[in-house]
């Protein structure tokens, strides 16, 4: 098991937000958290990163843990990449640059190679061309794909994705799930929360329902979709179309 | 009887002006430059709020903020030897210049620090970026960036501020002034060439900072 989390529990004050999750996720599989708005999809998200601390349980990632206490993250972080919703590029670097940083920050590599793996990633991407630009001169679509270079220049084991398409206008939204199908299909290890159901349905190899802090359901994602055991997935489906 | 302008009183003298002007702008360059660097430093540590040196630089700003610079000088120059501190009346005017400057650079920073998106340190955070790099590579670039003009018009304050260095016969700009008028006894000319003098220096720096600021804070390439 690639990634593993055992009775998460998490409280913001007391709202209890997290009641006990457990999730395994193998190595090059896709993962698919789908649920409504409050049902803590976010917050589990965070918690394989340490960016939100849990009360309570185990978050395992490629036989790094991480505890409920746990200050040190940065073995962890090397492990685990993550998208946002808002790109959160930083805007006094160019593009190459913000792909640059952690490579040549954290882990030391030299300029000259922390600048061939960013060429590399932004090849990757499609955005080769980019290079030099800053991230204000780029649509959101080629953003969200250079923080998705960004993420890929530290070669994490496995990838977070949060909605990285809720803040794109529609017809910017293919662009970034293409690049994401094309990982995907490469092997990388994907936990991504999406309301994209068509994508996914086509991309995940596992579909994670979650309802009021909980995994309510879970499983092959064309079986949930053709079938939803539970009264709530059925109607969340019904709701999302 | 109309008042005969003599100017040419005030030029006899320009030599001394000119060192002073001189003067007020090193005072000035190395007060700022260290006053913007306890600003960083005083910023940071309330930004993240360090205990216990948070409340330290709580009270240090509140301080400087709400006494009048003279008032800090002189307890610098002619207080501290009390308690066996002696300074020379540069040293003096230099340190009162970036104690003073110091304060105010603390809340102006600050301001540009806590105004950084919540969302751009998350992601270097999961970057696996320690909370120094963070800092360092991520936030205070474009932290400066956002208070840069503030920040300029503080460090003219601050030089325009200096003119009461002369008050503990450090010979700067006005020190001059005051000398040259109690030999020619042309308050008006002289006092209007120094009133001038100090418009133009004033530009002057308010210019180069902003230059500065675009050519290294914002460090970009203009498009
Ligand atoms: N920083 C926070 N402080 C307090 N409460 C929070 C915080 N972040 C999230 N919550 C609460 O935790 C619950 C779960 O939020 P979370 O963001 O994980 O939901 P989500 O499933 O991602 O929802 P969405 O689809 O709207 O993104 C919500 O009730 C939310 O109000
Ligand atoms: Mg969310």
């Amino acid at each position: 098991m690639l990634v593993r989390i055992d009775g998460l529990h998490k409280h913001f004050g007391a709202n209890h937000v997290l009641k006990g999750i457990d999730l395994r996720v193998k190595e090059g599989e896709v993962v698919a958290l789908i649920g409504r708005s409050g049902s803590g999809k976010s917050t589990l998200l965070r918690s394989i990163n340490g960016l939100e601390t849990f009360d309570d349980g185990l978050v395992e990632v490629d036989g790094e843990r991480l505890h409920a206490d746990q200050t040190d993250l940065r073995a962890l972080r090397l492990k685990v990449g993550m998208v946002f919703q808002q790109f959160n590029l930083f805007p006094h670097l160019s593009v190459g640059r913000n792909v640059m940083l952690a490579p040549r920050t954290v882990r030391q590599t030299s300029v000259a190679e922390c600048e061939s793996l960013a060429r590399a990633m932004l090849a990757k991407v499609g955005l080769a061309d980019k290079f030099d630009a800053y991230p204000d001169q780029l649509s959101g679509g080629q953003q969200q794909r250079v923080a998705i270079a960004r993420a890929l220049a530290m070669q994490p084991k496995v990838l977070l994705c949060d909605e990285i398409t809720s803040a794109l206008d529609p017809e910017l939204v293919n662009e970034v799930l293409a690049t994401v199908r094309q990982l995907a299909s490469e092997g990388m290890t994907l936990i991504m929360v999406t309301h994209e159901m068509r994508f996914a349905r086509e991309v995940s190899d596992q579909l994670v329902f979650m309802h009021q802090g909980r995994v309510h359901e879970s499983g092959d994602p064309k079986d949930l979709f053709a079938a939803p055991q539970t009264a709530e997935l059925a109607a969340f489906l019904g709701a999302v179309g | 009887m109309a008042y005969q302008f003599d100017f040419a009183a005030v030029w006899a003298y320009h030599e001394m002006l000119a060192q002073g002007a001189m003067r007020t702008l090193a005072l000035t360059a190395v007060g700022a430059g260290i006053g913007v660097a306890v600003g960083t430093l005083g910023a940071v540590v309330r930004a993240w709020r360090l205990a216990p040196f948070d409340r330290v630089f709580g009270v240090y700003v509140e301080l400087i903020r709400n006494t009048p610079f003279i008032v800090q000088l002189f307890f610098i120059f002619f207080g501290l030897p009390s308690l066996g501190v002696h300074m020379s009346e540069w040293q003096a005017a230099v340190l009162a210049m970036a104690v003073n400057l110091g304060a105010y650079s603390t809340e102006i920073i600050r301001a540009g620090i806590v105004a950084t998106p919540r969302g751009q340190i998350e992601a270097a955070a999961s970057l696996a970026l320690s909370r120094f790099e963070i800092f360092r590579h991520v936030v205070l670039r474009p932290a400066l960036q956002r208070v840069w003009p503030a920040l300029v018009s503080q460090i003219v304050i601050v030089m325009l501020g200096s003119s009461v260095c002369s008050q503990i016969s450090a010979e700067e700009l006005t020190f001059a002034a005051n000398f040259i008028q109690s030999r020619n006894f042309r308050a008006f000319e002289t006092y209007v060439v120094v009133a001038v003098l100090y418009l133009l220096l004033a530009l002057l720096v308010r210019q180069l900072l902003l230059w500065i600021g675009r050519r290294f804070v914002v460090g970009r390439p203009a498009t």
